[in-house]
Order: structure tokens, then C-alpha cells, then sequence
């Protein structure tokens, strides 16, 4: 699934990288950016209410390339500056992280564990 | 190749940048994507850790032809119980830290689980020196 498909179904917004053709397989749902450094494998998709400089630059180790920004949570300038100096897409979207990793899943997303 | 990056107490902006930058030479010098993931990973823990808990300090990496030695080194409180420290879920960090998405125990395990080599020195109010080494697999 492409980020601008996610967008659609989480009724959100992209912003930072705006044509990211990347193939999303999976997803990690947390506001701990410790257990996102701990992901063994590869994570195509961060979903977190947790709204920082610290979350894309988790996101940029952890070589996570779209986050989801769930609760209504805003990315500012800088985060979005850092988002796309690294590739990364961000989706802003109103959903609760229960809801988006929820919608996500029935539409295939796969679990990391 | 060596390069050096200033740790700066509390600036949690910074913090990352050397990781960031490692991570870009890694990827120019075509070093394999999961040995990269390994690397950054440690380091930006261990950055973030400095920045945390350290007055200041300095990091130091050497990349040659089969690895990378990344040096930590602060100027701080110094770790009173590695043993302690290296089980997962203790923490002395504070609340700013814990806001930013850190501070639960994780970092130096996840440094440990992340390098071949990791070695600590630390003395009580003087700092933490971290030394990691990663061994490259081209």
C-alpha cells in the first residue's frame, strides 16, 4: 500500500515527502521511541501520537520511511525539514492510534510481531 | 575516516545529528543496510543518553576498511551500577527525557544487542566513556 492510500483511509493529510511510491507492508504502533529502536527487522510504518524532533529522527535509525501522527498531532517545521532532508513521509491524521492501526490492519497491513 | 561531533547537555534538537551523519557515509561507502540500521541505532541511543544524563562530552568514529569504532565520551555523573544500568527497564532519566519517547531502560541493552564490542569505563563525577564496535560487512 502506497502513503497517499493510508492518507485516504485514515482521513489524512501528508505532508513532508509528497510522492513517496515506497510499498508499505507493516506497521509498529507506540509512543515509546525506546521499543521502535528495538525492532528487529524491517518496519515500513510508524504509527505514534508521540509529536517531537526525536520521532523522525527515530524513525530515520529505525529506517522507517512513513509515520503516522495520530490524536490530531501536528508535525512543526523543523520535523518536517528533517522529514524530507531523510525521505520519510509523515500522515497527520484526527484518528486515535487504536483506530488507524485498526483500519489499517483490515485493509492488510501487517502486525511487526 | 574520522570524524567528530560535540555532545551539548540537554539539546535534544542536536541530538542525532551524528547518527544521521554516519548513517548517510555508511550508506555512500555501500555498507549493507542491516549492518547500517545496527550502527546507527547504538549510536543515537548512546547519544541520546549523553545528552540526557551528561554536562557535555565529545564522540569520536573511526571507520576503516572492516569497522567502525564509535567512542562516547562525557563529562557527567558517571554510572554508579553498570550491572544495573545494562538490565532492561532501569532508568534514572528525567521527565523531559521521557516526554521526548526515551527513558525506559532500553539504552544500553539495545547498545549491547546492537555492536560486537561494547565497553564502558565510567567514574562517579567524572563521566562515561562508551566505546562500540561493528564490524562491516560489505
Amino acid at each position: 500500500m502506497k502513503a497517499k492510500e493510508i492518507a485516504e483511509l485514515l482521513n489524512g493529510k501528508i505532508v513532508g515527502c509528497q510522492d513517496s511510491q515506497e510499498e508499505l507492508t507493516n506497521a509498529f504502533s507506540s509512543d515509546l521511541m525506546s521499543d521502535v529502536l528495538r525492532l528487529g527487522g524491517e518496519c515500513s510504518l510508524l504509527i505514534t501520537g508521540l509529536c517531537n524532533i526525536q520521532t523522525i529522527r527515530t524513525a530515520e535509525m529505525a529506517m522507517i520511511n512513513t509515520i503516522v501522527l495520530a490524536r490530531g498531532k501536528t508535525a512543526d517545521e523543523e520535523m518536517i525539514e528533517h522529514a524530507i532532508d531523510n525521505d520519510i513521509t509523515i500522515i497527520e491524521t484526527e484518528f486515535s492510534i487504536f483506530k488507524a492501526s485498526g483500519i489499517l490492519y483490515n485493509h492488510g497491513i501487517k502486525p511487526m510481531y | 575516516m574520522h570524524y567528530t561531533f560535540d555532545i551539548e547537555k540537554g539539546n535534544f534538537t542536536n541530538a542525532g545529528n551524528a547518527s544521521g551523519s554516519v548513517k548517510k557515509t555508511l550508506k555512500q561507502l555501500n555498507v549493507d543496510p542491516s549492518s547500517i540500521k545496527r550502527i546507527v541505532v547504538a549510536l543515537y541511543e548512546a547519544e541520546i543518553n549523553a545528552v540526557a544524563h551528561a554536562y557535555g562530552g565529545k564522540i569520536d568514529i573511526d571507520i576503516d576498511g572492516d569497522k567502525i569504532v564509535m567512542v562516547v565520551a562525557d563529562q557527567g555523573p558517571g554510572i554508579p551500577n553498570i550491572e544495573l544500568a545494562m538490565t532492561e527497564g532501569y532508568s534514572t532519566a528525567s521527565q523531559k527525557v521521557r516526554e521526548m519517547g526515551f527513558g525506559a531502560g532500553m539504552g544500553l541493552p539495545n547498545m549491547k544487542k546492537n555492536t560486537d564490542k561494547l565497553d564502558i569505563q565510567t567514574e562517579l563525577g567524572v563521566g562515561t566513556t562508551i566505546t562500540m564496535t561493528v564490524f562491516l560487512k560489505n
